[in-house]
């Protein structure tokens, strides 16, 4: 209770701008709307009601989803360096609708998401597994195999595209991005949510996990099955994002950075924190990319590159936390 | 009580442990010498089921380590491995606090919040307690992994070389805390590489050597020039200080 008194201001001023944000988005766009308009316009409170509230709570849910992803995954990994959308888990995502697309077309949205999810799980698993034979002095080696895994993975299944002509349906998950976004088509989104509600319901053993497995088993931990349980929310967050609006790079590395620098890795108050980071950031670059050429719009995965690496450069060379 | 019969380990070929037995009564503080590799870390991660046993048991307090409830283990053993490599934004606070998960599953009880301010105000750490683990020096990081294990308030307690990175007064600070604990009826096990301060503080010494139990028994058996010798494997000479026998092993 004394932390979240403590916190609260800030607290307030983090909302206080996300509020800020998703206002901003519900009237940023290329058709004109304003609040005079949607109280005359029956179109324009359609577009209110069908794209921009939509894209909005889009850009939230699957912000805050994989900032939270991110946290967990860097918990499970002992690494901050991790993130669920580049170490395989969009990849393989994305390899887990295209298989079940070629093998069963008719399938059910239902069906290709828990074969998305299936498939991250699968990917995650084997992530952490090597992950953890990495010797614990070479905190880089863990990303960098990240990396060449993810791009395995991206490879298999741009070849897997290519060979079944369904390159530009695969796009469609690569690029994140929420111009698409309607509404009947996001709802998925507020799984990831609930995932990310259960990483707070968590938070306490999950924390546990970071002190590695040792420490854990003694505390009286199950330590696999904690393992398990944060693997889960990760892959479902990773997939869901993935097949609704597409891989978002860089939320889940650098809004967790951020939030851990500044509140620590304690998972019970770093969790709410980085909710608001991931939803904040993912929206305010949306909006950006509605802006940098308006009408016409920017992928928010790639004003996301540019803002997340430049971030992230930031979090690596930027002044220290004071040592309080 | 602890009971150890017939435990043997072999990793990737190489026997770790050979056949040991032992039997080390409630109460007391026990420590574990024998030079490198002598397998008195794996007996004591064995003792704490941080690995599997292969042959043998092992039960504390009369549960089998290998057949008990991890959580109900918790509340019965604690347990400090040698650099658990714990360098994450915890605070202090939050670290020690850990030590309560066993009881409270995470949610500390006002009863927990005591118990952790009073461990901390014990080890010295309460200056430090708002401080993120990864800022702390490598002593200040082993007293509070320690002040972490002692919060667990089990009644036993398997220190791996908790004199590690102390200085001479937080060695000597720590090695009375144990003394007390012990003298309240707790049961410790602590892995020590000084011989002096096993002589000081110990009831009882277990030696170990190449996996085997060498020799076992209260401090002023053990410490003599010929046993030592047949631990470490050099002749040291062995001087009586005021009553206690003490180990010129630096000479």
């Amino acid at each position: 209770m004394r932390a979240v008194r403590r916190a609260s201001p800030a607290g307030l001023a983090g909302v206080a701008l996300l509020l800020a944000l998703a206002s901003a988005s519900l009237f940023v766009g290329a058709g004109h709307l304003s609040l005079a308009r949607l109280t005359q316009d029956p179109a324009a409170w359609t577009l209110f009601a069908a794209s921009r509230l939509p894209r909005t709570l889009a850009a939230i849910l699957a912000g805050a989803g994989l900032a939270v992803a991110g946290l967990v995954m860097q918990t499970l990994a002992r690494n901050r360096f991790v993130e669920p959308m580049t170490a395989g888990g969009g990849q393989s995502a994305a390899l887990g609708v295209l298989a079940v697309t070629l093998l069963w077309p008719a399938a059910s949205l239902p069906v290709k998401m828990a074969a998305a999810s299936a498939a991250a799980l699968a990917a995650s698993s084997l992530f952490v597994a090597v992950a953890q034979r990495l010797p614990p002095t070479q905190p880089l080696l863990v990303p960098l195999f990240g990396l060449a895994y993810g791009a395995v993975l991206g490879s298999a299944l741009t070849f897997l595209a290519w060979r079944t002509d369904l390159l530009q349906y695969v796009e469609i998950w690569i690029n994140g991005d929420f111009s698409g976004v309607l509404r009947g088509r996001y709802e998925l989104l507020w799984l990831a949510a609930a995932a990310t509600a259960l990483a707070w319901w968590a938070a306490d053993r999950l924390t546990v996990l970071s002190l590695g497995r040792d420490a854990s088993v003694g505390l009286g931990l199950d330590y696999a099955a904690m393992m398990r349980l944060g693997l889960v929310i990760v892959s479902v967050v990773s997939a869901i994002t993935v097949t609704t609006v597409g891989m978002i790079p860089f939320v889940g590395l650098v809004a967790p950075n951020l939030v851990t620098r500044l509140v620590g890795d304690h998972l019970r108050r770093a969790t709410p924190w980085a909710a608001l980071a991931g939803a904040s950031l993912t929206l305010g670059c949306d909006v950006l990319g509605r802006l940098l050429r308006h009408p016409y719009e920017a992928p928010v995965g790639t004003v996301l590159g540019v803002v997340g690496a430049a971030a992230f450069l930031w979090l690596l060379f930027g002044p220290r936390p004071a040592r309080a | 009580m602890i009971r150890i019969e017939n435990v043997s380990l072999t990793r990737g070929g190489a026997r770790i442990l050979d056949d040991v037995s032992l039997t080390l009564p409630k109460g007391g503080l026990t420590a574990l010498i024998g030079p490198n590799g002598a397998g008195k870390s794996s007996l004591l991660s064995l003792i704490a089921r941080l690995q599997p046993l292969q042959t043998g048991r092992i039960s504390v307090d009369g549960l089998p380590v290998d057949g008990t409830p991890g959580r109900a283990l918790a509340k019965t053993l604690a347990v400090l491995r040698q650099d658990p490599g714990v360098a994450s934004r915890l605070r202090v606070r939050e670290l020690v606090g850990f030590g309560r998960f066993p009881h409270s599953r995470g949610r500390l009880t006002p009863e927990d919040e005591a118990v952790v301010a009073a461990t901390l105000d014990q080890f010295d750490l309460t200056p430090l307690e708002e401080r993120f683990v990864e800022t702390l020096s490598g002593g200040q990081r082993q007293r509070a992994l320690i002040a972490m294990t002692v919060a667990q308030a089990t009644d036993y307690l398997l220190l791996d070389e908790p004199l590690n990175n102390l200085d001479m007064r937080y060695a000597r600070d720590l090695m009375r805390r144990l003394r007390a604990l012990a003298d309240a009826g707790r049961t410790i096990v602590a892995v020590l590489h000084d011989v002096n301060q096993a002589a000081a503080y110990a009831d009882r010494i277990v030696a170990l050597r190449d996996g085997r139990q060498v020799a076992m028994g209260a401090p002023a058996e053990i410490m003599t020039p010929e046993i030592l010798d047949a631990v470490f494997g050099y002749r040291m000479r062995v001087v009586d200080l005021e009553g206690r026998p003490m180990a010129l092993h630096h000479l």
